[in-house]
């Protein structure tokens, strides 16, 4: 019985490190074969069209929302203390460094990654990259890498629209709702608000997330069993891993960037 | 079989694990001919034909397609030779996010830098030989089986290969398609002067339409001919494929143990 379970656990050690060995590699396979795509630039956009373009509602709203409740939420906080003015600079902080690259890429892994998973896993079940390699065209610069760097593009740019609604949100409700003065909002924003310590940092926090989501969920795509369960399986580990791997990063991530000045 | 091989395939051994598929075959598909590869469910047939197309590669033995070793190649040669082969899917494999005449032109635009006027007249062309042309606007979800089927084919020739495989085409297909798929392979393998390789299990289909047969089991040739030699043929393994047999050379049972043992039952009872 002991033999078993230590043979069960070393064999699911071996295999995730396997994993993400293989997972690695797919990695620097994609960065191998990233030069088609650029050369062709329209597949990539493309593709930014599906991944990013088709998670603009989901983005805009929940922006929107996260910032009408962080306004509602940090006016009953600062108000405690009778600094109702610092209200902008605490919405744009908020969103800026954390919420915005945290919860567009989390969103972006359930709306985006995981359709990208679905895709490459049935196009894989259904023969469809086979056929493609037989007709001596690399799937990996064709299907994968333009995929890839449409994730990488879009990630920051949905995360800037993210904050931007977040910021009216937050503006809605503190200065329109709740009378919060329009002057101090947007002035303690202004001056709140670092431009290479926040919202370059942010930049960055959202650019690494995008390339975990996206080959979190291209590698299980490609490497899913060519099955219905396969594929399921494959789809649900994307949003489970990717949703870990962002949260993780931007633990450390944050360690390294805001070390509290 | 006297003209010159297209393709060898030499002693070939393979197996998927510690299972051995082939073991040892020994195969030649010359110039121009089209040539079935038959044999039963797992025999080793759509192996053969990812082993000519250099997806896999053999333990022992070699596969030459025209006078090159496939698994010799590095990766450009091995591209550059797939550029001179095509492949139908069983069930097509058409790109499911591009429509039907998009699917026609991926290799062409892909591979050519022809203007897309002159894609156009090659991509109706094609579809037209497939009798298709009417369908280019659409997707391959409108398609029914069959029209994928030729779809697909017509995909496979676009870049008019010199080596054609047709990994099972006459799976689900209905009589009436079947007959058509199975004549635009005849046609379309001489139009072209190409060599076409049919892995399948639909015997009565292929008796009509190709030059040679190779029958596989247990992982080598266990049969081959011209289509009269196969009809004519008495090997026992021949005779059951032919007729559908259910007991033969070809047992019904996967080896299994003992059945009363497997049951629990005790000689005393």
């Amino acid at each position: 019985m002991i033999v078993e379970n230590l043979r069960s656990l070393g064999h699911r050690i071996v295999n995730t490190v396997w994993r993400i060995g293989y997972a690695s590699r797919f990695f620097m396979l994609i960065l191998l074969y990233s030069g088609t795509s650029f050369r062709r630039f329209h597949l990539i956009i493309k593709e930014i069209f599906a991944s990013g373009v088709m998670s603009l509602i989901i983005i805009l709203v929940a922006g929107l929302f996260v910032g009408m409740v962080l306004g509602l939420q940090g006016y009953e906080t600062l108000k405690r203390y009778g600094s109702e003015s610092a209200l902008g600079s605490l919405v744009a902080l908020s969103l800026v460094r954390e919420l915005g690259p945290v919860l567009a890429a989390l969103l972006f892994a359930s709306r985006a990654g995981s359709a990208m998973t679905a895709e490459i896993g049935l196009m894989k079940a259904t023969e469809q990259i086979s056929a493609m390699a037989l007709m001596a065209i690399n799937p990996m610069a064709r299907l994968v890498a333009p995929r890839f760097w449409a994730g990488v593009i879009s990630v920051p740019l949905l995360t800037a629209l993210f904050s931007v609604m977040g910021v009216f949100g937050g503006y809605m409700v503190g200065v329109v709702l709740i009378g919060v003065d329009q002057g101090s909002f947007w002035s303690q924003m202004q001056a709140g608000v670092d431009f290479r310590y926040d919202i370059v940092n942010g930049m960055i926090k959202s650019f690494v997330f995008g390339v975990a989501v996206t080959v979190i969920a291209l590698f299980e795509g490609y490497d899913a069993p060519p099955t219905a369960e396969g594929v399921s399986g494959a789809t649900t580990r994307t949003v489970v891993q990717s949703s870990l791997a962002i949260l993780f990063l931007d633990f450390i991530l944050t360690a390294f960037m805001f070390q509290g000045e | 079989m006297s003209s010159q091989a297209l393709v060898e395939i030499r002693d070939v051994h393979f197996g998927y694990d510690s299972r051995l598929i082939l073991k040892g075959a020994n195969l030649t598909f010359p110039k121009g001919k089209v040539i079935a590869v038959m044999g039963g469910s797992g025999s080793g047939k759509t192996t053969l034909l990812q082993l000519i197309a250099g997806a896999l590669k053999p333990s022992s033995g070699y596969v030459k397609v025209d006078g090159q070793v496939i698994h010799k190649l590095d990766h450009k040669d091995l591209f550059r030779m797939r550029r001179r082969m095509g492949m139908l899917f069983q069930f097509g494999a058409l790109f499911t996010d591009m429509s039907v005449y998009d699917n026609v032109a991926f290799q062409m635009r892909e591979h050519t830098d022809l203007p897309e006027e002159m894609i156009r007249d090659l991509v109706l062309m094609k579809l037209h030989a497939v009798g298709l042309r009417g369908t280019h606007h659409l997707m391959p979800a409108e398609l029914s089986g069959g029209m994928a089927r030729r779809v697909a084919l017509a995909r496979t020739v676009a870049l008019d290969p010199t080596l054609i495989m047709y990994d099972e085409p006459f799976t689900g297909l209905d009589p009436i398609s079947l007959s058509v798929v199975a004549n635009l392979i005849r046609r379309l393998n001489d139009a072209l002067g190409a060599t076409s390789v049919v892995v399948t299990h639909d015997v009565q289909e292929s008796l009509k339409i190709v030059d040679y047969i190779y029958f596989i089991a247990d992982g080598v040739v266990a049969a081959e001919g011209t289509p009269d030699e196969i009809r004519a043929s008495d090997m026992p393994f021949v005779h059951q494929f032919m007729h559908g047999e259910i007991d033969g050379p070809v047992p019904f049972h996967y080896p299994s143990g003992d059945y009363g043992q497997d049951l629990n039952l005790r000689p005393d009872r």
